[in-house]
């Protein structure tokens, strides 16, 4: 009975309690906001903590060794997603409401497709850079998306450029196996092979695997069945490991298989070593260089790393670090225009994004220079730069195996307008006109 | 003392039929009501809504339609989170293939179709009974993940695989504020939670709860197995089904199959499960306690790790979500088994004696 | 032909690893009345421990070039850390819920469930960890004079199959001609009378999951050997539910015919069928076969017939 009693004591406290769950409070008014949405547990956490360190690392740094941006100090908060599109969802909520306008990076293709609906209305721009609707790069109809630095569309065309350069420049009569994570994230890059096909004449089969990803025999029994000269993979999270391990099981050569930047990081090869030796993949970001250096001395020395040592430099977390360098120079840009010194809201921060203009100089002096490749973005071009390289792994690291691939165009902003214009009638928008790209 | 039936008489079999035969419990249910529509408009804020009273009010419709065919008729069903899908597609088939299509029409629709499945991944019930119709109900949640996945027909042909709705709008109202989305789902809560009460309580409800105490001598006495229990699984996906055309449209606004995975369905069951199996006020408990418990750890954790001094990191705190999560719910099933409803309607037998103590 | 026996062995050995995680559902599930839910989550606990303690031996004790040993330490603790689990759920959980309804317990073991998944992840880590039991990674290509290309056979699954089949062999005998064994199906069929007759339930109970946590842990470095430790491992539990309902809950055997059953319809359907409707089939497929064998056995092949009493 006393049990009941105690039980129903606690029951009413914790229900008025979290009644008083504290609401979104705005930030400082002199501090930018950097809202952190990783996924630091679940199935992706493996891929996704690295990238959130090396986000973290970066604003620790920005505001270490520069004093902020401009003296505006940057100020973050993480909120796990758990890669959910729900709890995504929720901690947008929660997040949106501390300050008036940021910059949301989500790492995942599921919760960008929900936040692309309610972004634009709140003001805040989304950075997908390297993930996200191929199609956002048209920044005509997509205004607040921004899938900097290359979309899954330019992932795949790159990655295509390689392999048909290594059959001397005719596929013809090849055969191409994509096994993918079997959801938007992995169909993503269909419609642009499926387009190559056609043009190049070799032969696409498409394997999904589903999410997560963990058994694949069936579909390594039957690429043995199907013997394709090429297998690409376009898995996240465990998915990259256990193919690779099922590619062993069944003898299919790893030097045939080419992974997108996100199935070609160091958590998918690791604890394989040796028997993935010669697996390639994609990487979008090159050696770490001198901001490496700057992080350990401002940021690890100071124990105020958020992730190991071991991690600085990897690939994963280079990508994170890039990304957040590419939020932090927007605002920079914004400050430029709208004030120096000033805390940027939603529309500025967009401009910023919009007007990007990070050239080889300007990469220098940031010592991003051997990270990454010149960007600038304009109104209709929110992609940026759309360039990448080929690793492979030699049984212990990646090894560069190419020089910067930069991706066809010709082929692809087709494809984007034809997307873009069918996603513009669906949600009734008109394209921005050029009175719109001044603003 | 306030809470005597003392002086109440009924003078119609009419008034002895009502729902809330005590006029405590009218008032208190009218006036919780009003409440809902008139007070938490003024009191709530952006956030709240968004993120907490949307989400909740959406998932205890589900967990209503869940109750009615676990709690009532004893059918352990694990495919919820696919009705909830096929509710959802269904609706954004016909809202965006059919011109001026109104939204409530096309949420009403996914309903149907979603009734028209359930009662297809119930005929199973009629052969297979107990732990064995769980997983066979799992046939239904992983069958119908992979068909919206593969079978793009039923997104609309998009490259991606996702389905999206925007600009709703009921008789010229938007629904895009966050008010206006609250009080949308809230109107469907309170007319279906009295649909659905007013089903338990009368002749089918009396059916479904005798094949789930003892569906043999159900059998004997003259109810047919087959009417109930493929009635309880219609009126459970309908439920379902329109709660899953809402959390699309209103809450997610755009979607893939994994927001109705397996995980989903769990969720809804340990809702039912929490708070009272068998009761329409044991669903909004359950819904209640499981939106906002993720949130409420999230928030205090953190100020709790800072009172001792120590700091907690998000991926310690999502841990800790699971580990309070999973001890909460053993404990309350070791305390009391029959749910939060039960606690309040001891807590209800309390008042009415009060002050005495029996 | 070559292709299709290749698959079918494939089936027939993926089906083996499925009964492992099955025979864990069984076992508690013949001794207790209990449907386990958290088997999945018992396989990932085990096998994560496995994995850090292979790692931390060596630092703890300084033995580093001896693999086997610094393996098998591994393999006890993992072993002696299940063994607490059962105990604690024993203590904890089970001792407060007896004679409880089913839902009430199922309910219970999905609280479970959310609780190692947590305490694991948060003692060991969310990243992808290896287990090395030194099996071999490199496939057998046999018969290859009579099918063009030979047919691959997995050292590896050979080798699990070998291990499943060896302890279901162990666990029947159990069941069969031990004592324990007969109080534990006396307790299945209920608890009250058990205790009545003098069966102490807490010890069998902590007996019952000890002994799943162990099969749970052989489950857990199998698969983790053959595909890393990570959160996902907990999702084969859900791979493994289509063979334990369709070889009956409370059938040892039968987790073993299941699996072999699930396991080659889940290949067959994937590769022959699956590529005319797109692919992806395999999960669903298995569900509904079980489905269709419990429309004509709804206790399943081998499950004890289900007797309602009036």
């Amino acid at each position: 009975m006393t049990i009941r009693k105690l039980t129903l004591a606690i029951a009413l406290v914790a229900g008025a309690v979290s009644a008083l769950v504290p609401t979104a409070s705005f930030a400082q008014a002199k501090e930018q906001f950097f809202p952190v949405l990783p996924y630091r547990s679940g199935a992706y956490a493996p891929n996704g903590v690295p990238w959130a360190n090396g986000y973290v690392d970066y604003l620790k740094l920005i505001n270490a060794r520069d004093g902020g941006i401009n003296g505006v100090k940057i100020s973050f908060e993480e909120c796990d997603t758990a890669y959910a599109t729900d709890r995504g969802v929720e901690c947008y909520e929660r997040l949106k409401g501390k300050a008036s306008g940021a910059i949301f990076q989500p790492l995942s293709t599921g919760i960008t497709f929900a936040l692309t609906e309610k972004a634009p209305n709140d003001k805040n721009a989304l950075i997908t850079g390297g993930y996200g609707r191929s199609e956002s790069s048209d920044g005509g109809v997509f205004k607040w998306n921004f899938p900097l630095m290359g979309t899954y569309w330019s992932g795949a065309d790159i990655l295509m450029q390689h392999i048909t350069a290594k059959e001397g420049g005719n596929m013809k009569g090849k055969k191409i196996a994509l096994v993918y994570h079997d959801s938007p994230y992995g169909k993503e890059p269909i419609i642009l092979l499926q387009e190559r096909a056609k043009m190049q004449g070799f032969d696409l089969t498409l394997l999904p695997v589903t999410a997560p990803g963990i058994e694949q025999k069936a579909t390594w029994l039957q690429i043995r069945q199907n013997r394709p000269d090429y297998v690409l993979l376009w898995g996240w999270g465990v998915m990259n490991s256990a193919a690779l391990k099922e590619a062993v099981a069944t003898g299919y050569p790893r030097e045939k298989m080419y992974g997108v930047w996100w199935s070609a990081g160091e958590p998918d090869v690791k604890d394989i070593g040796e028997a993935a030796k010669g697996y390639s993949g994609l990487v979008a970001t090159g050696e770490g260089g001198a901001v490496i250096d700057d992080i350990k001395k401002f940021v690890h020395a100071k124990g105020q790393g958020t992730g190991p040592m071991e991690e600085v430099s990897t690939v994963l977390y280079n990508r994170g670090m890039v990304s957040a360098a590419l939020g932090v120079e927007a605002v920079r840009r914004a400050q430029e225009r709208f004030g120096k010194g000033k805390v940027m809201d939603g529309e500025q921060i967009r401009w910023g994004l919009e007007n990007l203009a990070v050239d080889a100089k300007r990469l220098k002096a940031l010592k991003l220079d051997s990270v990454m490749k010149p960007i600038s973005t304009t109104c209709v071009d929110h992609e940026g730069s759309r360039s990448a390289r080929v690793h492979t792994w030699d049984g212990k690291k990646w090894q560069y195996a190419s020089d910067w691939i930069e991706a066809d165009t010709s082929i692809i902003k087709p494809l984007v307008r034809q997307y873009a214009d069918k996603y513009a009638a669906e949600k009734k928008l008109t394209r921005r006109d050029a009175q719109d790209c001044q603003t | 003392m306030f809470y005597r039936e003392n002086g109440q008489f009924k003078t119609s079999y009419r008034a002895d039929q009502q729902i809330f035969g005590i006029t405590q419990d009218r008032v208190g249910v009218l006036l919780l009501i009003a409440f809902a529509f008139i007070g938490v408009p003024f009191l709530a804020d952006e956030y709240m809504f968004r993120a907490i009273l949307v989400p909740f009010l959406i998932l205890s419709l589900a967990a209503l339609g869940v109750n009615i065919l676990v709690g009532y008729c004893g059918q352990i069903s694990l495919g919820s989170g696919a009705f909830m899908a096929v509710g959802a597609y269904a609706a954004f088939n016909f809202f965006v293939r059919v011109d001026g299509m109104p939204v409530v029409l096309a949420i009403l629709l996914g309903g149907v179709f979603s009734t028209l499945v359930g009662i297809f991944f119930g005929v199973p019930s009629l052969r297979v009974k107990g732990l064995y119709l769980a997983v066979a109900t799992l046939a239904a949640q992983f069958f119908c993940d992979w068909a919206f996945l593969r079978i793009t027909w039923f997104t609309n042909d998009s490259a991606s695989g996702t389905a999206s709705v925007s600009d709703l709008q009921v008789l010229g109202f938007a629904i895009t504020t966050p008010l206006a989305k609250y009080l949308f789902c809230l109107s469907f809560l309170v007319v279906f939670g009295l649909l659905a009460k007013n089903l338990v309580r009368g002749a089918i409800g009396r059916e479904w709860m005798a094949i789930r105490d003892m569906d043999v001598a159900a059998a004997v006495i003259g109810i047919r197995p087959m009417y109930a229990k493929l009635s309880a699984f219609a009126v459970s996906s309908f439920i379902v089904g329109v709660a899953g055309a809402l959390w699309a449209f209103v809450y997610l606004g755009s979607w893939e199959p994994a927001a109705f995975s397996v995980d989903r369905s769990f969720q809804l069951l340990f809702m039912v499960i929490l708070g009272g199996m068998g009761s329409v006020m044991g669903s909004f408990f359950g819904a209640a306690f499981i939106v906002v418990l993720p949130i409420a750890i999230n928030q205090f954790l953190p100020v709790l790790g800072h009172l001792f001094g120590f700091n907690v990191d998000t991926a310690a705190l999502t841990h800790a979500e699971f580990i309070v999560f999973g001890a909460l719910i053993v404990w309350f099933l070791i305390v009391e088994p029959h749910g939060l409803a039960r606690l309040w309607s001891v807590g209800k037998q309390k008042m009415r004696i009060w002050p005495f103590p029996h | 032909m070559g292709f299709f026996l290749e698959t079918l062995l494939g089936g027939l050995m993926a089906g083996m690893l499925y009964s492992l995680v099955a025979l864990g559902f069984v076992l508690i599930y013949k001794a207790s009345g209990v449907f386990n839910f958290a088997q999945g989550a018992m396989v990932l606990f085990a096998a994560l421990a496995m994995a850090r303690f292979a790692e931390w031996v060596p630092l703890w004790t300084g033995i580093t070039d001896n693999r086997l040993v610094t393996t098998s330490i591994a393999f006890i603790l993992a072993g002696v850390v299940m063994f607490l689990v059962a105990w604690t759920v024993e203590r904890l959980v089970l001792r407060h819920l007896v004679n409880q309804e089913g839902t009430t317990l199922l309910m219970a073991t999905l609280g479970i469930a959310y609780l190692l998944d947590g305490v694991g992840q948060s003692i060991f880590g969310s990243d992808i960890y290896k287990i090395d039991i030194g099996m071999p990674k490199e496939p057998i290509m046999a018969f290859e004079s009579t099918f063009p290309g030979g047919i691959l056979i997995n050292k590896e699954d050979l080798i699990a199959a070998a291990i499943a089949a060896g302890l279901v062999i162990l666990l029947t005998l159990f069941f069969q001609k031990t004592s324990t064994g007969r109080a534990l199906r006396a307790v299945a069929d209920d608890h009250q009378a058990a205790q009545s007759i003098g069966i102490p339930l807490d010890r069998i109970w902590v007996v019952v999951w000890c002994v799943a946590g162990v099969v749970a842990l052989v489950a857990g470095m199998i698969w983790g050997s053959k595909l890393g430790v990570q959160f996902t491992l907990s999702t084969v539990a859900m791979r493994a539910l289509p063979v334990v309902i369709l070889g009956g809950l409370t059938s040892v055997p039968g987790a073993i015919l299941g699996g072999l059953i699930i396991g080659v319809g889940e290949k067959l359907s994937e590769v022959f069928l699956g590529p005319y409707v797109g692919g992806g089939i395999e999960i669903w497929f298995a569900y509904v076969l079980a489905l269709i064998v419990l429309l004509f056995r709804p206790q399943g092949l081998f499950g004890e017939k289900i007797i309602d009493r009036v």
